[in-house]
């Protein structure tokens, strides 16, 4: 940087991302984001100003250092860019597609004030890619501690900590129930947001770390979180297993044949592959006319979904307005572009029976919003008399879940009111050497913070542990013929 | 299903009861220990393969084996059952999952088992015997071929009444049948567990409504992961919605709205006949049908 880079001097548009084209990928479920190329990525990493105090790492639940990356990027060391987000997140091409940048780094990002801010996700999903594609692998120097930790599911939240425990030095096993691993980024995030192959190759790092994973699994069934301590030999045990449990919406003709929660639909189309029935065996009945109920990212998922499964019409329906709507603001647009139909201010009040135990269609309210809530946006009320009805074969819910019940019902963890596990600060539990975080703890939120849990939940293990980081160790010397300032060594040392 | 003597979840005992129904023994010794009576597992025969919900008919914990009693029904079970020999392994096993069936101290109980629920029956007949109560058997059967188990009942049975639609074994009758027999020569059962199809375990919750005996029944709506995360498994129990999965599967029968839980069981009614048409079509060009099902 031969100048300070000031608003004026840099480029004053977003370098713009490829995209598919609505009408084809609505089609198919392929990627809709194609990714920066090189010259892109290079022209986008021009317009981040390296504020001497940026606000952007404060912004990012895992603390990346982003100007460092970004940095990296402008140069053209790839290479050095991939260290950098790696030293705090493993999984950059995971959070570079799914976190909710604009609430997040780019929310705060100083371009923003005055122009949009720096594509900051689409920079990190850019080094994920090409770290996959190159095959980089940051293989920390571990000194083996004794300890052996426990990790009971293998979404974001589990993924984080396994990786933090792993890179301490910890042997890990992580318990997944499902017959493959990955969680939500598996059964929820459909391919066209997410390819199973992205997190297929995440969870390669991690066994690369030496990480294990035991699918098939049910902890706190199969055995107790108890047991884990007592008879499994693990010294601490991290549990993030999501929130689940959906909710119904608890309207009359919410049992009928054709309405679901979304987490079946995403659960039998992502991970059960119900797109290719009869190939595969699990069936996905395809609606011709969708509903979708609610706004958030999981009915984003769902529409778009159900739009490529072939309906004719896909309608979202939410009882706020679109400003109010939580998914993403990219999602809805996608989602829009794609021909999703939206009846915002619309809430559904019966849901009708075609005689056969099956839906035809679904009876809504107009709302209006009136006075905020306790959420502080403002809380809808129906408008009397303007009932409406909507044909449909198919109604999704994705009005979010409840707490899991299953480690409640086995454990004697503490719960706090809403059936989710209380923890301490350190996310530990009420059970010494018990940790928690992710959905099971706060609800359902991101995948990002469910990231963010897992790694705060590794640092309270760590301490508990008595382990301590001691940080990067530069040393010249090649051990096994491995070079230590290209692998980025970490030294670990059990305290 | 893979040939691999070290793999998990390795069948180690197959025993065909009838053209339909068969039993493996298949081995895994954590969920052996952790097993217990009413809970069920999800099984995946190969990677492209459904997740389907069976209820653990027997374990054993010191050959460390669960056994699953099953009805060649559907593409996936007469897949299964041509398949699944001894040797191979299950592609997937999760559980045990569910909540164990509460086993109450009733003195004095029946235990209903119909066609196919005469297996998950057995370990809570088992449990209430060794637990000290007087257990009462009460076993349906269409007719003598499909009887199976009978052995193994009378051994933990106090009384045992086998009941055949066309009176080839047992009396002649449904197992509601069984159910008033009992009722009428013990006045004192507390309470009945009735396992089987939806239809059946409707009937013989209304048998007993009249007397108000305290019936339980085990159910087994469509389900995709068995951990409460999908819903698909909602049943209607008085005035609430439970899962199966996680809340269940034993309901007290008296709530529980059959009537909703068999619409429900049609949900993937014509994605099935698809399937299993498929099926015996590949089957009949492969030229192995129903002669390669009889197997041992």
């Amino acid at each position: 940087m031969a100048k300070k880079r000031t608003v004026r001097s840099i480029p004053q548009e977003r370098t713009p991302v490829r995209e598919l084209d609505p009408v084809v990928r609505a089609a198919n479920f392929e990627e809709v984001n194609c990714g920066y190329t090189e010259p892109e990525a290079i022209l986008e990493s021009t317009r981040c100003l390296f504020c001497p105090e940026p606000k952007c790492i404060d912004g990012c639940p895992v603390n990346i250092d982003i100007p460092g990356f970004i940095l990296k990027i402008g140069e053209k060391d790839f290479r050095g860019a991939y260290d950098v987000i790696t030293g705090t997140n493993l999984l950059p091409a995971v959070c570079g597609r799914v976190c909710p940048q604009e609430n997040q780094c780019e929310g705060v990002c100083v371009v923003g004030e005055t122009l949009i801010p720096v594509a900051i996700g689409r920079l990190e999903r850019f080094v994920g890619d090409l770290a996959i594609k190159n095959s980089w692998v940051n293989r920390p120097y571990i000194e083996p501690t004794k300890f052996r930790i426990g990790i009971v599911g293998s979404g974001p939240a589990g993924m984080a900590c396994a990786a933090d425990m792993a890179k301490a030095g910890c042997d890990v096993t992580v318990y997944e129930a499902f017959h493959e691993p990955g969680g939500v980024l598996r059964y929820g995030i459909p391919d066209f947001r997410l390819p199973n192959s992205i997190v297929d190759a995440e969870i390669e790092k991690l066994e690369e770390l030496g990480v294990k994973f035991e699918c098939n699994t049910l902890v706190g069934r199969l055995f107790t979180i108890e047991q884990m301590i007592s008879e499994l030999g693990f010294h601490a045990v991290f549990i993030g297993t999501g929130a689940g449990y959906p909710t119904m919406l608890g309207i009359p003709g919410d049992s009928l044949n054709g309405v679901l929660s979304a987490n079946e639909l995403l659960t039998r189309c992502n991970l059960m592959k119900a797109r290719d029935f009869p190939n595969v065996d699990t069936p996905l009945p395809l609606g011709k006319h969708v509903v979708v109920v609610g706004a958030g990212n999981t009915a984003m998922d769902a529409l778009r979904v159900s739009k490529r499964l072939g309906a004719k019409t896909v309608t979202c329906i939410y009882r706020r307005s679109k400003a109010e709507a939580p998914a993403r603001a990219e999602e809805v647009h996608h989602a829009e572009q794609e021909g999703i139909d939206f009846h915002w201010l619309s809430n559904p009040v019966e849901i009708i029976d075609d005689g056969e135990g099956s839906v035809c269609a679904v009876r809504c309210v107009r709302m209006e919003l009136g006075e905020p809530d306790d959420s502080g946006r403002r809380r809808p009320v129906p408008v009397p008399g303007s009932e409406f009805e909507i044909e449909t074969d198919q109604v999704v819910f994705a009005i979010g879940t409840n707490a899991n019940p299953i480690i409640g019902q086995t454990s004697k963890l503490r719960l706090n009111k809403r059936g989710y596990i209380a923890t301490d600060d350190d996310l530990m539990t009420s059970m010494a050497g018990v940790f928690a975080g992710g959905d099971i703890v706060t609800g359902a939120a991101t995948v990002i913070e469910a990231m963010g849990a897992g790694r705060k939940a590794a640092r309270g293990i760590k301490a508990y542990l008595g382990i301590r980081d001691t940080g990067p160790i530069e040393r010249d010397e090649a051990i096994f013929g491995i070079s230590s300032r290209e692998h980025n060594f970490v030294r670990v040392r059990a305290a | 299903m893979t040939d691999s003597s070290n793999q998990k979840f390795l069948i180690v005992r197959r025993e065909d009861f009838s053209d339909v129904t068969f039993l493996l023994e298949i081995s895994h010794p954590m969920m052996a220990r952790a097993a217990k009576p009413g809970q069920f597992v999800i099984v995946m025969s190969h990677a492209e393969g459904e997740r389907i919900p069976l209820t653990i008919a027997d374990f054993d914990r010191e050959r460390g084996t669960i056994t699953l009693v099953i009805q060649a029904v559907g593409k996936t079970t007469l897949e299964m059952q041509r398949n699944c020999q001894v040797g191979t392994a299950l592609y997937g096993l999760a559980g045990p999952m569910g909540i164990p069936s509460h086993l109450s101290d009733a003195k004095k109980v029946v235990c209903v088992g119909g066609g196919l629920g005469v297996a998950p029956v057995y370990p809570q007949a088992r449990a209430w015997k060794e637990s000290g109560a007087y257990v009462i058997g009460v076993l349906g059967f269409r007719n003598k071929d499909l009887l199976f188990w009978e052995d193994k009942f009378r051994a933990i049975c106090d009384e045992l009444i086998i009941c055949t639609d066309d009176g080839s074994a047992g009396i002649r009758g449904f197992v509601t049948d069984g159910i008033k027999l009992a009722l009428e020569k013990h006045p004192d059962i507390e309470e009945v567990v009735a396992i089987g199809p939806p239809v059946m375990m409707k009937a013989c919750a209304e048998a007993t409504r009249p007397s108000g005996v305290k019936t339980m029944v085990s159910l087994n709506p469509i389900m995709v992961d068995g951990t409460g995360m999908c819903g698909g498994c909602r049943v209607k129990v008085g005035e609430t919605v439970k899962f199966a999965c996680v809340d269940g599967p034993d309901f007290d029968g008296h709530q529980v709205d059959f009537d909703d839980l068999m619409i429900r069981l049609r949900r993937y009614k014509e994605e099935e006949q698809v399937a299993k048409e498929r099926w015996s079509e590949t089957c009949r060009m492969r030229g192995i049908g129903s002669e390669a099902v009889s197997v041992n």
